[in-house]
């Protein structure tokens, strides 16, 4: 099943995006590298779409989804957010531009100030950007509670005492206030239980179809990603591995890193995982301060080869709509049917590299 | 593991209440569970259901005050843990009850190098040499798979990765040949890949090893992977349980029943929306006189408001705490 994006009009454009990090050290604190956190990204989002931008802790992924809304001051490449470019405005000009992208952050307890009350926490956007009545704002702030599913009369308490769910509704109502267009949604559910999180992702798809939101949803959880979002991008040391639609990437993933990510998610069903084939990459994921020659997953890949150790692979569309980074790809060009054949190879010699490390 | 193996580690009517200003929390409310030889038991539940302070009160690791140990046994190699004194306990903990916590970063010492925390299980409870501890330490890091043990046993826990770092907590748990080892959410704070590591290595180490395992966790995929017989609790108490295949094809609560359909899968069939389990967890402010699930459940009756239930045997080693019989679709007869 191919969940087609809701248009074609992309709202973000993305284009080999860097962020790096200056380290100092020594007695003169002379730079001396860079903490590649995100190390050329390109990729585009749709209108009304959701991309899930996946990855293990330390792989960029949520310095992207910050770079991206420019709270950092990105190093190089460009940012398109609704046909205009901000990867280059400085940060006093964006704030004029800000209603039409906000934020979900992760830690609900450490995003919302203490000592404001939730009335206040709702309504600081309005503030800042609007020259709304203090009544007006007050039924705005009510309206906002009541579509997240909090109850407007809890608007005069304070964050503590809310459940870690009810806190990151507030998050929620927060980024909502302005109608924005584009929520970048960094970890909404990782710091909830496993009960609450199905409320919050409902929560989140029911105000998408409504308000036509669109998001990029960053999550370690796979398996959350494979409900909520459309397209699906993989990252890895800074770079993006695999972009692909839903379906074709969790039932036919390329890249062996998505292969050995996806074969790692424990299956709660004890006959099937008993079932599943799967890899167990060795070692750990490499500093982004000194990423490995050739391409940035070969210390642990599975199925490298040669080259792997030498070039840097391309990211490239290898079928319509699949983007991968991997040399077991080269020799498929975009045109998908008539090099169908050497791709069935690719596949095959792959998935015997996989048996063998069982 | 053999059936009808007389339990190593057996836990009956164990209540913790910690005391809090303006009250008391309920935390564990009698708490039943056995562990036979050569098992490995998970413990299932979501943050603030009990199931670490359940661990926590039988080894006497909790401050007395706040926590208050109210009642029950722990036999535990002939005696009850919670009556023995403190130097018994001592003895016990890092030596016949390995124990790994969830943060393997707050749990190894920053000061101390790797191979002084191994080392130190070893001499204070068999009596060790430096030498010989030392070449034991050497040992166990090599057990848990870490490369080049001699170098790194000098090293200290920030210059190893949380992978790393949990490797090492299990290699100090391994060190005096406990039989039994609780593992405290040890894959929480680990990524997929490195989950998938550990996962691998605990596996391998039980049966090599031979001893009983208790695996705290709140991730029903982690269990259906590892554990032999399962353990489902909420709001301080134990709802269900069953040996793992058991459990999964037929699951006899309410909260369990729901949890398995909230949880999204990678493989199979993708739900269009998640089902959701709606309401909070309880708040555990006085010992429970209704079903702790009760505000939360869709197949609730009277009764369950007026009794709190007990755990009823549904047969294949498997019990439930519901009024509500999920074979039947009605309510219990008894």
């Amino acid at each position: 099943m191919f969940d087609a994006p809701k248009t074609d009009t992309k709202l973000v454009e993305v284009n080999n995006l860097k962020m790096h990090f200056p380290i100092y050290s020594g007695l003169f604190r002379r730079h001396t590298g860079n903490v590649k956190a995100v190390d050329g990204v390109s990729f585009d989002i749709y209108e009304g779409e959701t991309l899930g931008l996946v990855g293990e802790s330390g792989c960029g992924k949520s310095t992207c989804g910050r770079a991206i809304l420019r709270l950092y001051d990105i190093t190089d490449g460009t940012i398109k957010i609704d046909g205009i470019e901000i990867g280059d405005t400085p940060q006093k000009d964006l704030r004029t531009k800000r209603p039409t992208m906000q934020m979900v952050f992760q830690d609900p307890q450490a995003s919302l100030n203490p000592r404001m009350t939730v009335q206040a926490i709702i309504q600081e956007p309005l503030d800042e950007h609007t020259t709304l009545s203090k009544d007006e704002k007050r039924d705005k702030v009510h309206d906002l509670m009541d579509q997240v599913g909090l109850n407007r009369k809890f608007a005069g308490r304070y964050p503590h005492a809310f459940s870690g769910g009810q806190r990151q509704r507030i998050g929620i109502a927060r980024a909502l206030a302005l109608n924005p267009k584009f929520i970048v949604c960094d970890e909404p559910i990782a710091a909830l239980d496993v009960s609450i999180q199905a409320q919050v992702v409902n929560l989140l798809e029911d105000l998408q179809k409504e308000y036509g939101l669109t998001y990029l949803f960053i999550s370690h959880d796979l398996s959350m990603v494979r409900h909520i979002a459309t397209r699906v991008a993989v990252m890895y040391l800074g770079k993006i591995v695999e972009l692909a639609p839903r379906e074709a990437l969790y039932s036919e993933p390329l890249h062996p890193y998505t292969k050995a990510l996806l074969s790692a998610v424990p299956e709660p069903d004890p006959e099937m995982h008993d079932m599943m084939e799967r890899t167990i990459l060795t070692g750990d994921v490499p500093s982004p301060a000194n990423p490995p020659k050739g391409c940035n997953f070969c210390t642990r890949c599975p199925a490298v080869m040669d080259i792997c150790h030498q070039d840097e692979p391309e990211y490239r569309e290898v079928l319509p709509g699949r983007f991968v980074a991997c040399h077991h790809y080269n020799d498929v060009s975009t045109s998908a049917g008539s090099t169908a054949a050497s791709e069935a190879s690719d596949q095959q010699s792959l998935s015997n590299t996989n048996n063998t490390t069982n | 593991m053999p059936d009808g193996a007389l339990p190593i580690l057996d836990v009956r009517g164990l209540k913790t209440v910690f005391k809090i200003r303006g009250g008391e929390v309920h935390a564990v409310n009698d708490v039943s569970f056995d562990l036979k030889p050569g098992e490995l038991l998970g413990v299932v539940g979501e943050s603030g259901s009990g199931k670490s302070v359940t661990m926590m009160s039988l080894l006497g690791l909790l401050p007395t005050p706040p926590a208050d140990i109210r009642g029950g046994t722990v036999m535990f190699d002939g005696q009850d843990l919670l009556q023995v004194d403190a130097e018994t306990l001592r003895g016990v903990r890092g030596g016949k009850i390995g124990f790994i916590f969830q943060d393997p970063m707050t749990s190894l010492n920053p000061v101390y190098n790797v191979g002084m925390q191994i080392m130190e299980p070893l001499r204070k409870h068999m009596g060790m040499t430096k030498k010989q501890a030392s070449v034991r330490a050497q040992e166990l890091l090599e057990l848990v798979g870490i490369p080049d043990a001699p170098q790194r046993l000098k090293d200290y826990p920030h210059q190893f990765s949380g992978g790393m770092r949990q490797r090492v907590m299990i290699a100090i748990a391994l060190a005096c040949d406990p039989q039994v080892l609780i593992a405290d959410e040890p894959t929480t704070a680990l990524d997929v890949t490195i989950q998938a590591q550990i996962l691998e290595l605990m596996k391998e180490l039980q049966e090599r090893l031979g001893m009983a395992v208790i695996w705290i966790t709140h991730d029903l995929g982690v269990v259906a992977g590892i554990a032999d017989r399962v353990v489902v609790m909420y709001g301080g108490q134990i709802v269900e349980q069953a040996p793992t295949r058991e459990l999964f094809k037929n699951p006899q609560h309410p909260y369990t029943r729901a949890l398995l359909k909230t949880v999204p899968r990678v493989l199979g069939q993708r739900e269009d929306r998640l089902e959701v389990i709606e309401g909070q967890p309880p708040i555990l402010g006085a010992s429970p006189t209704a079903c702790p699930f009760l505000d939360r459940c869709d197949v609730a009756f009277d009764r369950c408001a007026q009794q709190n239930p007990q755990r009823y045997d549904v047969g294949n080693d498997h019990d439930a705490a519901c009024f509500f019989d999920a074979r039947t679709g009605e309510p219990r007869d008894v």
